[in-house]
């Protein structure tokens, strides 16, 4: 009892040297990390290794080398312990089509040890919570995919756990529905206190969502840090302006004059339109001062002037920059070809 | 309008700090929940229909022998007690097609299982209350005629003693059958997630297996090898509650000829009628091991 009360100042979930061999591979190599309380994303491509972690993290998989603990708790030793305080929610369907939402958590409920009254209770009102009313009582065959990963997700918190695993919430949503389920996982933490492991392969949807990023790959860690970290607020600064019949081109314009103030400025890249960004790096509030000034002597409109992140998908490439392997110089051949072939279509 | 659904959206998140009855509770409502669908108790109108049927065309026949002996004032009951489930045992065979895929590859079709299994309940609970669930399901099915046999019999003012035997020496045979009826019909549901093959799966056993040793065991009868007979009876459920009962329970084989086994080889009886409810739930807990998360 007394370990969990204290489970706020401890981290989550801790893992040492954490590694699980299959015959033929190796789902966790050696794995190390300690996981505070917030939200914290896990991400990694298709058999990283995630659905393996949380297999062990539940008890239902002893690891092969290494120890975890999850709320202080063994998990080689405390699995029943560790599964009554914690929630799942699968990546798969598991929900019976002919049961209404309300059946089907309450029935849950008291599998998670919850008495009769109190497990219809903590149905309505977490039901309520993920955002289904008057459809809870109609069998979950007919829902839409969004409503059913909200049953999904009302099942895994309807014991009041204290930490959830939510396993590839947002498959399949659409983008509003996705919106909404990551707004939700917030809230889990923030509104329900509740400490939240969310796993996908998107890096931008738990940018938003995570305090706390974990990348693995092929079971290594790859990168563990807070998302601030991750994508800290740099300097740069990027500026989008009109063009007036003074100034044919108006970011040709600015750019001179911003180099004639001695500040470097480069185009915002490949992609379409961001010929017309300009960045540049801001050294402090007077550098923004500047340029709006500069905009307004020259007379042009100024569409944006907005600071940039660094994504999380730019910890991919930097470690694919870092380390290169024997795959990124077929990568580049085929690129090469595909340039190729694509001039070749051109020509015709 | 509007202000009363946002009234309604804003109640704050409340934290449980009441009981969590772990794993002992958890098995015994998963217990209750299943034996309840059995008779689709707390499902829809639709799923009750088939068992209540059943439970009804089972009961019906001992309503008519008690109503019938009250009547005529006879002497003893049409029918032994141990001796009406195997004359019923084709309701019981379509109460366990029935049921028994209902009871397991529910959860196996729709995955559901993970879900028990990420909570504090484990492999072991599931398949016990399972077992337990379907076996006392089916223990209700042929108990219940039995104890208005029972009654009738008391009514009609029979000999006591007798009748108490007799209705203590048929429970105890419907417990074994439906201990092995339902190991038997969960292992064959648990096998496949579609409920339509294992619907047709466990008539096919339980009917199959039947005809066949009935078949042979006549066969044997006519050429005269009746020492034969009892030793057929091994490969067919319902003839081994048939042998064991006709050994130990003081009933009369339904076997050709009354061919029922001996003493001797009704040890044989029930050592393969327990070898089997232990396989089937060994089986059982093989197949879960599978389809954990």
């Amino acid at each position: 009892m007394g370990r969990a009360t204290t489970v706020d100042d401890v981290t989550v979930i801790a893992t040492e040297s954490l590694s699980k061999r299959f015959p033929r591979v190796t789902a966790l190599d050696r794995l190390s990390m300690d996981i505070e309380p917030g939200v914290t994303g896990l991400v990694g491509s298709n058999g990283a290794g995630k659905s393996t972690l949380i297999k062990i993290l539940l008890g239902l998989s002893p690891a092969t080398e290494g120890s975890a603990a999850v709320l202080g708790l063994d998990v080689a030793t405390s699995g029943g312990q560790i599964r009554e305080r914690v929630g799942y929610m699968p990546e798969h369907d598991c929900l019976p089509p002919d049961v209404s939402a309300t059946e089907f958590v309450v029935h849950m409920a008291r599998m998670s040890g919850l008495p009769p009254t109190a497990a219809r209770e903590r149905t309505a009102d977490t039901l309520r919570h993920v955002g289904l009313y008057e459809e809870r009582y109609r069998p979950i065959g007919g829902y839409s995919t969004g409503m059913k990963q909200r049953v999904k997700l009302a099942q895994a918190l309807v014991h009041d756990p204290q930490l959830v695993f939510l396993d590839e919430p947002t498959n399949g949503l659409d983008p509003v529905g996705r919106d909404e389920m990551l707004g939700l996982i917030r809230r889990v933490h923030t509104d329900f206190g509740i400490s939240v492991l969310v796993t996908s392969h998107l890096l931008g949807e738990l940018e938003r969502t995570c305090d706390h990023v974990v990348v693995i790959d092929g079971g290594k860690l790859l990168r563990s840090s807070s998302t601030t970290d991750f994508t800290q607020t740099t300097a740069t600064v990027a500026v989008e302006v009109t063009d007036t019949d003074e100034h044919p081109d108006g970011t040709g314009a600015l750019r001179e004059a911003l180099s004639g103030r001695g500040i470097d400025t480069r185009t915002g890249g490949e992609l379409p339109g961001a010929g017309h960004t300009i960045l540049l790096t801001a050294d402090g509030e007077e550098t923004y001062d500047l340029v709006r000034d500069l905009v307004a002597d020259l007379g042009l409109g100024l569409v944006r002037m907005e600071q940039r992140r660094h994504h999380i998908a730019e910890v991919f490439k930097d470690q694919h920059e870092a380390r290169p392997e024997p795959g990124s110089e077929r990568a580049a051949a085929s690129a090469a070809t595909a340039q190729q072939t694509g001039g070749g279509r051109d020509e015709q | 309008m509007s202000s009363e659904s946002t009234q309604i959206h804003n109640i704050g998140y409340r934290k449980y700090d009441g009981p969590r009855l772990g794993r002992a509770y958890a098995r015994r409502s998963l217990f209750s929940q299943s034996l309840r669908g059995a008779y689709g108790l707390g499902r829809s109108a639709k799923s009750k229909v088939l068992p209540m049927i059943l439970f009804a065309v089972m009961c019906l026949p001992a309503a008519i022998m008690v109503a019938v002996a009250v009547a005529t004032k006879a002497k003893d009951l049409p029918v032994d007690y141990t001796r009406y489930a195997i004359v019923l045992q084709a309701v019981i065979s379509l109460f366990l097609a029935a049921q028994a895929p209902r009871t397991v590859s529910r959860d196996l079709r729709f995955k559901t299982v993970p879900l028990y299994f990420s909570r504090p309940i484990e492999r072991g609970d599931y398949v016990l209350s399972k077992f337990a669930a379907m076996t006392s399901a089916l223990f209700i099915l042929t108990a219940a005629p039995l104890l208005v046999l029972y009654v009738g019999a008391l009514l009609a003012k029979l000999d006591f003693t007798d009748q108490t035997t007799g209705f203590a020496q048929g429970l105890v045979s419907v417990a074994l059958l439906s201990l092995l009826f339902s190991g038997i019909a969960l292992v064959i549901s648990a096998i496949t997630p579609r409920r339509g093959f294992g619907i047709a799966a466990v008539i096919a056993v339980l009917t199959i297996t039947y005809g066949a040793v009935s078949t042979v065991q006549a066969i044997a009868y006519e050429q005269g090898s009746t020492g034969a007979i009892a030793w057929l009876g091994l490969f067919s459920p319902i003839t081994l509650i048939d042998g064991v009962q006709t050994a130990f329970l003081g009933a009369t084989s339904a076997f050709p000829g009354g061919e029922g086994p001996s003493s001797g080889v009704g040890v044989v009886y029930v050592l393969v009628v327990l070898g089997l409810i232990a396989g089937c739930y060994g089986a059982m807990m093989r197949r879960y091991r599978k389809v954990g998360l």
